[in-house]
């Protein structure tokens, strides 16, 4: 562990007895002139520091527009509402000034595609360096030995030559590695990860889960993860959020919900993944299609696709139930116990 | 049968077969395909990408074969070898006993009528649609090339879109962007079926849908090939796919097939050490089971300047000297299991191959 990253630096630390992430019935539509997509509808959601949180979906549910939220990274035309507090700072109140202050130095984030996400004329260790500089007004100098540090921190092998390599001269499994060294360079307290493994091979997928966890660890970062992948999220997880239509329809720690999911869809998600021993029969699936966002859902939005609906489902939004201590669903059938 | 009966198909499901069941219905012999990368001054050739380089396997009638491999291992380019949408530099291909684009007196069957048997389904479901025709249309295009009338080929489309789940009245006049991934992917399945196949070639059908609706396409998948008397070569990186809908599995590394032989063999008893590597990177699903170090490091070597001898040995354990000296045979362990790695080859010179008498 290089003693530069652990070098006292002032921090905003959240006020005591706060999580590291505080979402609040957070909503955000996007409105155009034809249409309003509700693409998230009332998300509550808390993440401690050194906790990994997998925010599990499919595409459309509103798990990506929650993590841009925490950056306040959407495009002018979201309509945000609701609370989001990270590390102590109302994120929705936040100057432009403020906000370039907060990303990255509180807050980062890793892409799926690390070819869109790096810049194609620097170099790689260039870009990581002015990171630094800009953040934490050293030299340049100073900001290419901390680039070097991380890219060792990262386990890019032959680090001081792949510095002056540029994005496209990297294999994709470097090229996350050096963006991940890239998100690192001011050591966030929130780590946010968009699908980082999608896009990689087998091989190099399991390499970067284990690479990232290890620096959570390490770091003591807070680390949300989205998802689609099942089989990552057992892999890194320390708590699942699956989220569907716009909310969370269930949350608990990833070895009970791994186990015995609660609410349908988990259920049906769960079913629905091929997994060894499945040959030769067949795969159970959901019916259907995940709704349209175009009007807010007044009732369980997974009611159409569900084999358990009755008439009460359709009457409300369920409230969260939960039936054992730091598991919540919102499905009326989950006993409360 | 029920789909078959519909569309007025012959009962027999495979009405074109000329050398009986146990004829492989595909036989691809030491087939190489090189790409040339062009550059320098006078815009010759620096560098070779030995995509396929050398890759010998057999497709039985009415099996699925998986192909699996990561990026840069030429499964794709295989793909495209088998469907013939380039030809293969050296290497033949015989279909049903007849040499693929060789001369028709000789005993060879002409690309058309190839093409006619072999049908391919896309990873990118939007991409591989005319966006400006309406789905109805898509489907019956290849039929009117292939000189159906044009009122017979739209039924036919129609019966397609019946047997792929989607009701014609509702969506035959519907154009691709109306459509969900998963929709569009079942209008390809519709297309590839068009023609009345025998193979249908898939590559990566199911990696851009929904775990959920990746589900329903499978189902649909292993239904199609009962109703239809379907063959598959099914391509894909997902190895729980794989395993599931594959009677048999080829294990590409490289431009080269690494193991090959039925899918349990491979799946519990993988003999290449690539293949364990493979399955060892699956993520568990049990976080209780949770890996603490990563089965291979690194990526996989660029296919321009691939490794001498064993391609494989740059980023494998077991190498020794004699891995970057010859380049491993062909291993038979039994069974149709076969694994190109001197620990399974008696006799190499690997120290844990299994010593020869002198």
């Amino acid at each position: 562990m290089s003693a530069l990253l652990q070098q006292d630096v002032p921090t905003k630390l959240a006020p005591a007895g706060e999580p590291l992430v505080r979402l609040r019935d957070l909503s955000v539509r996007f409105v155009s002139r034809d249409a309003t997509m509700h693409a998230v509808n009332g998300v509550d959601l808390d993440l401690s520091a050194g906790e990994v949180l997998c925010i599990l979906g499919e595409s459309g549910s509103g798990k990506s527009v929650t993590m841009r939220a925490l950056m306040k990274l959407l495009p002018k035309s979201a309509v945000v509402t609701g609370e989001i507090r990270v590390a102590g700072n109302d994120v929705q109140r936040m100057s432009e000034n403020q906000l370039q202050e907060f990303r990255g130095s509180t807050v980062a984030m890793v892409f799926q595609e690390p070819m869109t996400a790096l810049d194609p004329v620097y170099s790689v260790g260039r870009q990581i360096a002015e990171t630094v500089q800009r953040h934490e007004g050293v030299s340049r100098a100073a900001g290419m030995a901390r680039a070097l540090e991380l890219f060792e921190l990262v386990q890019i092998p032959s680090a001081k030559r792949r510095l002056a390599a540029y994005p496209h001269e990297l294999s994709g499994g470097l090229r996350q590695r050096a963006m991940i060294a890239v998100a690192l360079a001011c050591r966030p307290k929130l780590l946010l990860a968009d699908e980082p493994t999608t896009a990689l091979d087998a091989t190099v997928q399991i390499q970067i889960l284990l690479l990232l966890r290890k620096l959570q660890e390490d770091l003591g970062m807070g680390v949300v993860f989205v998802t689609h992948d099942l089989g990552v999220a057992g892999e890194i997880a320390d708590r699942v959020a699956v989220m569907y239509a716009g909310r969370v329809v269930e949350e608990g720690p990833v070895s009970a919900l791994m186990r015995s999911p609660l609410h349908p869809y988990a259920k049906g998600l769960l079913g629905a993944t091929v997994h060894a021993g499945l040959r030769g029969h067949r795969l159970t699936t959901i019916p259907g299609a995940p709704p349209s966002l175009e009007t807010l859902p007044a009732a369980c939005s997974f009611a159409p696709r569900c084999a358990e609906a009755e008439p009460a489902c359709l009457a409300a939004v369920p409230a969260e139930r939960s039936p054992e201590p730091g598991r919540k669903a919102r499905c009326i059938h989950v006993r409360v116990g | 049968m029920r789909f078959a009966v519909l569309l007025g198909m012959d009962l027999d499901p495979t009405p074109d077969d000329r050398g009986g069941p146990a004829q492989a219905l595909l036989d691809i012999r030491d087939i190489k395909r090189h790409f040339p990368i062009k550059g320098g001054f006078f815009g010759g050739t620096v560098a070779t990408v030995r995509a396929v380089d050398g890759v010998s396997f057999t497709i039985r009638k009415g099996e699925t074969l998986g192909i699996v491999g990561e990026s840069g291992c030429g499964k794709s380019t295989t793909a495209r070898l088998l469907m013939r949408l380039m030809d293969p530099d050296v290497g033949s291909m015989i279909f049903d006993g007849e040499g693929v684009a060789e001369n028709t007196q000789s005993g060879g069957i002409a690309l058309k009528d190839y093409r006619r048997q072999v049908q391919m389904v896309f990873q990118d479901s939007y991409a591989s649609l005319n966006p400006r025709l309406p789905i109805e249309d898509s489907i019956a295009f290849a039929p009117k090339v292939h000189g159906l009338p044009d009122r017979e080929a739209r039924e036919r489309a129609r019966e397609l879109l019946a047997a792929v789940g989607l009701a014609p009245a509702q969506f035959a006049r519907r154009y691709p962007h109306e459509l969900s991934g998963g929709q569009r992917q079942r209008v390809n399945i519709a297309r590839a079926l068009a023609l009345r196949p025998r193979l249908v070639i898939l590559d990566e059908p199911v990696s851009a849908l929904d775990k959920s609706v990746e589900a329903q396409v499978l189902n649909l998948l292993v239904d199609l090939k009962e109703s239809f008397g379907l063959t598959y070569a099914f391509i894909s990186h997902d190895l729980n796919v794989v395993q599931y809908i594959s009677d048999r599995v080829l294990v590409m590394y490289l431009g080269k097939v690494v193991e090959m032989g039925p899918v349990d063999a491979i799946y519990d008893r993988p003999a290449h050490p690539y293949t364990q590597a493979l399955l060892a990177s699956r993520p568990s699903m049990d976080p209780g089971k949770r890996r603490m170090e990563p089965p291979l490091t690194g990526d996989p070597p660029n296919p321009v300047n691939p490794p001498s001898g064993c391609r494989f040995r740059t980023r494998c354990p077991f190498a020794e000297d004699v891995c970057a000296a010859i380049e491993p045979a062909s291993a038979d362990l039994g069974a149709g299991h076969q694994a190109a790695c001197h620990m399974a080859l008696p006799g190499s010179g690997h120290s844990k191959a299994l010593q020869v008498a002198a």
